[in-house]
């Protein structure tokens, strides 16, 4: 074939271009070990949890993207699930506040209870889960509106403050706690998409604790920012954990290892290990988990 | 494996043939937008050249004795005596006595310089002023439409023809004397359409435009954004709103005289609505736009980034919520944007018009919403189609004021754009 032409008319696929975390994890030096459906290693349940997750299945269409999970989630806890691209991990965290529901084709099956209410009960009312169940995306998403008003809508929309006066006093305390109000309390009123990525992803965090949730949700939350800023989020995560629970879906296991208590791997739609981030990352129990750990599939 | 040396060098060839490509797709390119732009200059050369004098009126200015015997009229408070009144008179004998070398007989060549309805003027003025009588006032008349063209394009054998050899002698005998004189033509902007050309203009065509853009948008502005926030947010996915989809999609294609038909049809003969009206023209032309409006509102709304939507849920906002703060206020723009486009599509409509009877000859600047109304593009059709030249001039002038409020549209639809525009 002409070189010439293969140059200009075939472009390189896209999977073929993105890092290797993409590689279709089968062929990745896993052959040996298997997954057996419905079955955890460590210490997948607690007592009193915050969330009691039994059964859960997630599909896509015909698509099943999470297998059968059950896993409870302390409270005041920060667990982090990891796992390779695409083994559900977002997946899984959306369902926790329901963001799946804006998704057509994805029905969720089993038991997800929050505080022993069922999130998925048909009179539930996702508004209210939201309002305590917040959520932080992978990519900054502030409004582009104010500062101010970013952090504002949540309290405004769910009428937490009467006067304007308390208003600003929630606006302050979340940019407190988030460590942004040095940052903007002299630029309050100007636009938030002009703000730099680790001071829009820490906006978000304010955005999302104003309406003080007992969950935070995050979504690869540094995976869009430079080391600096995500040093910063993650100060930020260990001090919001002594008020929240907080469960964060990471791609790098450094940053598993520095802010959670406990991990979950996920792979191809299981759950195959929970347990303690000390345990998981020194002496892994599933050879998986060992796999992906030491580096030997992304 | 292709040694590097070798790959170096076919790489360096290929490039090569790859420049050639990209500099051939640009000579392309500029020669497309050379041949748009070259008969865009020429089309609005044409039209500036045709229609430049209609802005221009001709004048012709004279001292009129108001002498009571030559005029049959003693008491000019009296309506009575007004009517039987000559008022052609005293304009003809003013004329007479700048021109001396006109006999009797050419009177009427003196009276076919000046404005049928001078005479007219004349009355009102003195019947307005009635000392005036027995004195001597300069007032100013509209020329002839005749000797109008004729003196607007002098030297040009096409626009001459309707006036006689001395006639043209007579006008030029004026002008160089200052009796006529060209002025802006205040007239065109001031008064409705007339069987005298020198006395025909825009407003009456503006006003009715104004008036039907005003009912076309007030209903199709949100029934077409409220429709496509029902398609996009909240109609589900099946296959009523499927047929909905390519209806709309089809809708926007029709050619616009179908809607006139159906406007017809329904709103004139099933509801019994007026024929002529603003009111029906923008029922009719709602209908033209709002497929245009619709989609192009949903584009908008699809372009709001999936990211707000989901940071808004994520706090718990709820979806009427989503969509009033962040969707409605993100998609404006766009939605503004289209609608504008689709507004100047609707100015500039004439087939769906005629067909509700909006084309009659009308006078009077229309009023309301359900006075007889004519538009900028029918009026346009109705000078250009009359066989006097003076009505012609006229028409392309009407083009260019159609132009003018097409091209302010457009800058307000990119203004708005710009102003309303936000990053994220
Ligand atoms: N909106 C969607 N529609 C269809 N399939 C989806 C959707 N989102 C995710 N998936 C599928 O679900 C699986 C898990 O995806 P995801 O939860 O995003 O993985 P992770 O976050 O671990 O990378 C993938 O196979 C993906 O293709
Ligand atoms: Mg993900």
């Amino acid at each position: 074939m002409n070189m010439n032409d293969t140059l200009i008319s075939e472009p390189l696929e896209p999977q073929e271009m993105s890092t290797p975390v993409n590689r279709p994890v089968e062929d990745a030096g896993a052959q040996s070990a298997k997954v057996e459906e419905g079955k955890t290693v460590g210490k997948p349940f607690a007592d009193d949890p915050k969330f009691k997750l039994r059964n859960v299945e997630v599909f896509y269409g015909q698509e099943r993207a999470i297998k059968n999970v059950s896993l409870d989630i302390g409270r005041n806890e920060v667990i982090a699930f990891i796992g390779p691209s695409g083994c559900g991990k977002s997946t899984f965290l959306r369902c926790l506040n329901r963001m799946n529901d804006s998704i057509d084709i994805c029905r969720v099956k089993g038991q997800l209870m929050l505080d022993d209410e069922d999130i998925y009960h048909s009179k539930k009312d996702v508004v209210e889960l939201r309002a305590r169940v917040g959520m932080v995306f992978q990519k900054p998403n502030p409004f582009p509106k104010s500062i101010y008003d970013n952090v504002a809508y949540g309290p405004r929309i769910h009428g937490l403050a009467n006067r304007k006066s308390e208003l600003d006093d929630i606006v302050e305390d979340s940019l407190r706690k988030a460590g942004l109000w040095n940052e903007a309390k002299d630029r309050l009123h100007s636009i938030a998409t002009g703000m730099s990525g680790g001071q829009q992803q820490r906006l978000c965090i304010a955005r999302a604790i104003a309406v003080s949730p007992e969950v935070v949700l995050m979504d690869e939350p540094c995976s869009a920012l430079d080391p600096i800023a995500t040093a910063k989020v993650e100060e930020l995560i260990s001090e919001l954990s002594e008020s929240y629970t907080i469960i964060i879906v990471t791609h790098s296991m450094q940053q598993a290892a520095r802010v959670s208590s406990r991990t979950a791997y996920f792979h191809l739609g299981h759950l195959v290990e929970v347990n303690e981030t000390s345990k998981v990352f020194t002496s892994p129990e599933h050879e998986l988990t060992e796999s992906y750990i030491t580096g030997r599939f992304g | 494996m292709i040694d590097p040396k070798k790959q170096a060098e076919i790489v360096h060839k290929s490039l090569k043939k790859r420049y050639r490509k990209e500099k051939r797709f640009r000579a392309y390119g500029i020669l497309a937008i050379t041949i748009a732009l070259a008969s865009l200059i020429v089309l609005f050369a044409d039209i500036i050249n045709k229609g430049h004098t209609g802005f221009l009126k001709t004048t012709i200015t004279l001292d009129v004795e108001m002498n009571a015997e030559t005029m049959y009229l003693e008491d000019p408070t009296d309506p009575d005596a007004v009517r039987m009144a000559d008022f052609v008179e005293p304009l003809i004998q003013s004329l007479s006595e700048i021109l001396p070398e006109a006999t009797e007989e050419d009177r009427g060549k003196l009276r076919g310089l000046i404005n049928p309805y001078a005479s007219s003027q004349l009355r009102d003025e003195l019947v307005a002023n009635p000392d005036w009588m027995g004195t001597t006032q300069t007032i100013t008349f509209l020329a002839h439409s005749n000797v109008d063209v004729y003196n607007k394009h002098k030297g040009n054998e096409a626009y001459s023809i309707k006036l006689s050899e001395e006639q043209q002698q007579y006008v030029d005998k004026l002008r160089d004397k200052g009796v006529i004189e060209t002025s802006f033509n205040d007239v065109f902007f001031t008064s409705g359409d007339s069987r005298d050309p020198a006395r025909a203009g825009v407003l009456g065509a503006i006003v009715g435009s104004l008036l039907v853009m005003f009912v076309t948008l007030v209903l199709s502005f949100p029934i077409g954004v409220a429709a496509a926030i029902y398609l996009e947010e909240f109609a589900p996915r099946n296959r009523i709103t499927d047929f909905i989809e390519v209806n709309i999609n089809n809708l926007a294609a029709v050619p616009s005289i179908i809607f006139g038909l159906l406007g017809l049809a329904v709103f004139i003969n099933l509801f019994g609505m007026p024929r002529s009206v603003p009111f029906v023209g923008g029922l009719v032309l709602t209908l033209m736009t709002l497929p245009t409006i619709i989609i192009s509102s949903r584009a908008a709304i699809k372009s709001v980034p999936p990211s707000i939507r989901e940071a808004a849920e994520g706090v718990g906002a709820s979806k009427m919520q989503v969509v009033l703060h962040h969707v409605l206020p993100l998609a404006m723009p766009g939605m503004l944007t289209g609608s504008i486009i689709g507004m100047a599509q609707a100015l500039g409509e004439t087939a769906p018009l005629l067909l509700i009877g909006m084309v009659a000859f009308i006078v009077e600047i229309p009023e309301g919403f359900f006075d007889a109304a004519t538009v900028l593009p029918v009026q346009v059709f109705l000078w250009a189609g009359s066989p006097e030249l003076a009505f012609i001039e006229r028409a392309s002038a009407a083009i260019m004021v159609l132009l003018a409020f097409l091209l302010s549209m457009n800058a307000l639809a990119i203004w708005l754009r710009k102003r309303l525009e936000r990053r994220w």
